[in-house]
């Protein structure tokens, strides 16, 4: 079984089948992931700032992180519970779309830093600052690629 | 205003940047990106007034220290929002969806000029309080969901369910101001 056939399965399942055939079911999903992108963009945002060195300095890096997690949490499951069915209901035009592979690699290079290396080194307390800035700005990049190779999915076609 | 989109409409400019190949896709984008910063670090500071996140931190640094960020987003975001207008103005008058848009707009702006003018009379003795007072938790409530109703609102533009070319009913023509020579028959 190839790629192409697990994508083309999964495009024929009943998630799929009911957004393709409604007129309104895609565009109100896709909105609440606009939604979704707002709510997880201000968690990942006031962290990657405050190691930047900017927004809530007066706070310690950890207690930004540890305040913002419910809201980053909140983010990544809404983005995932709408997400996965948008795409199940156009797998195979995904599969030959160059930004969908963009976004999907960016997202997991980015949940995986998050979490074994953002987090974890956050949580220890003698991290070099410069090693924090470098952190934000890796976090910021590869959230902003995963968000506009996401919107730019449909664009090229 | 009709004749203001049409007189848009006619500029060269106009109609090269919403058939650029790159440029219409970059600014939409922009768009999209600067809504991330701009309502992102709004529902941030909504949500700290709410008292379900951020709850031990002073009301006062979430304001003081994230909404100037929310004001370089709504820079951005206006600024690409009127370049998408002018890329396409006739369409986007008449979309009910753009009308509903600019009228929650007005309504979030209304509601947060109110909230702001009541903290400025009234001296904030809640500002460390994890949880609020109920009038501040439901303004930014309100602002949250207003806001949100604006992101729907304009996700719709797109969708073309409700355009004056299309045969409507009474309401969506009376709504979308349609004037009946935009009907292709």
């Amino acid at each position: 079984m190839s790629l192409y056939d697990i994508f083309d399965a999964l495009e024929r399942g009943p998630i799929g089948e009911a957004i393709r055939n409604s007129h309104w079911l895609f565009p109100v999903i896709e909105a609440f992931h606009l939604i979704g992108l707002v709510v997880l963009g201000g968690a990942v945002l006031v962290v990657d700032l405050r190691l930047l060195g900017l927004g809530l300095t007066r706070q310690s890096i950890a207690r930004v992180t540890n305040a913002a997690k419910p809201v980053l949490y909140c983010g990544i499951a809404m983005m995932f519970g709408t997400g996965i069915p948008l795409a199940l209901s156009e797998m195979i035009k995904l599969y030959y779309n160059r930004s969908f592979w963009v976004k999907v690699t960016a997202l997991a290079v980015v949940l995986i830093f998050t979490f074994t290396v953002k987090h974890p080194l956050i949580r220890r307390e003698n991290t070099n600052r410069l090693v924090l800035f470098l952190i934000g700005l890796i976090s910021m990049t590869l959230w902003f690629t995963v968000a506009g190779s996401g919107r730019w999915i449909g664009f090229s076609s | 205003m009709r004749w203001f989109a049409e007189w848009l409409d006619s500029h060269a400019w106009s109609t090269a940047l919403h058939e650029s190949l790159h440029m219409y896709p970059i600014v939409e984008s922009t768009h999209v990106l600067s809504l991330m910063i701009f309502v992102g670090t709004l529902f941030i500071v909504d949500f700290r007034l709410m008292g379900i996140a951020f709850r031990n931190m002073p009301v006062s640094e979430l304001t003081s220290r994230i909404l100037p960020w929310t004001t370089l987003g709504f820079v951005v975001i206006v600024s690409t929002g009127l370049m998408l207008f002018y890329a396409i103005p006739v369409r986007t008058y008449h979309s009910i969806w753009f009308r509903f848009k600019v009228v929650l707009i007005v309504a979030a702006g209304i509601n947060a000029w109110l909230f702001h003018r009541r903290m400025k009379k009234k001296p904030v003795v809640w500002n460390d309080d994890p949880v609020p007072p109920l009038h501040v938790r439901a303004s930014a409530a309100a602002s949250v969901l207003v806001w949100s109703g604006v992101i729907i609102c304009g996700r719709m533009i797109a969708y073309n369910w409700f355009d004056c070319d299309k045969q409507q009913p009474g309401w969506v023509q009376f709504l979308a101001g349609c004037v009946p020579e935009d009907l292709i028959h």
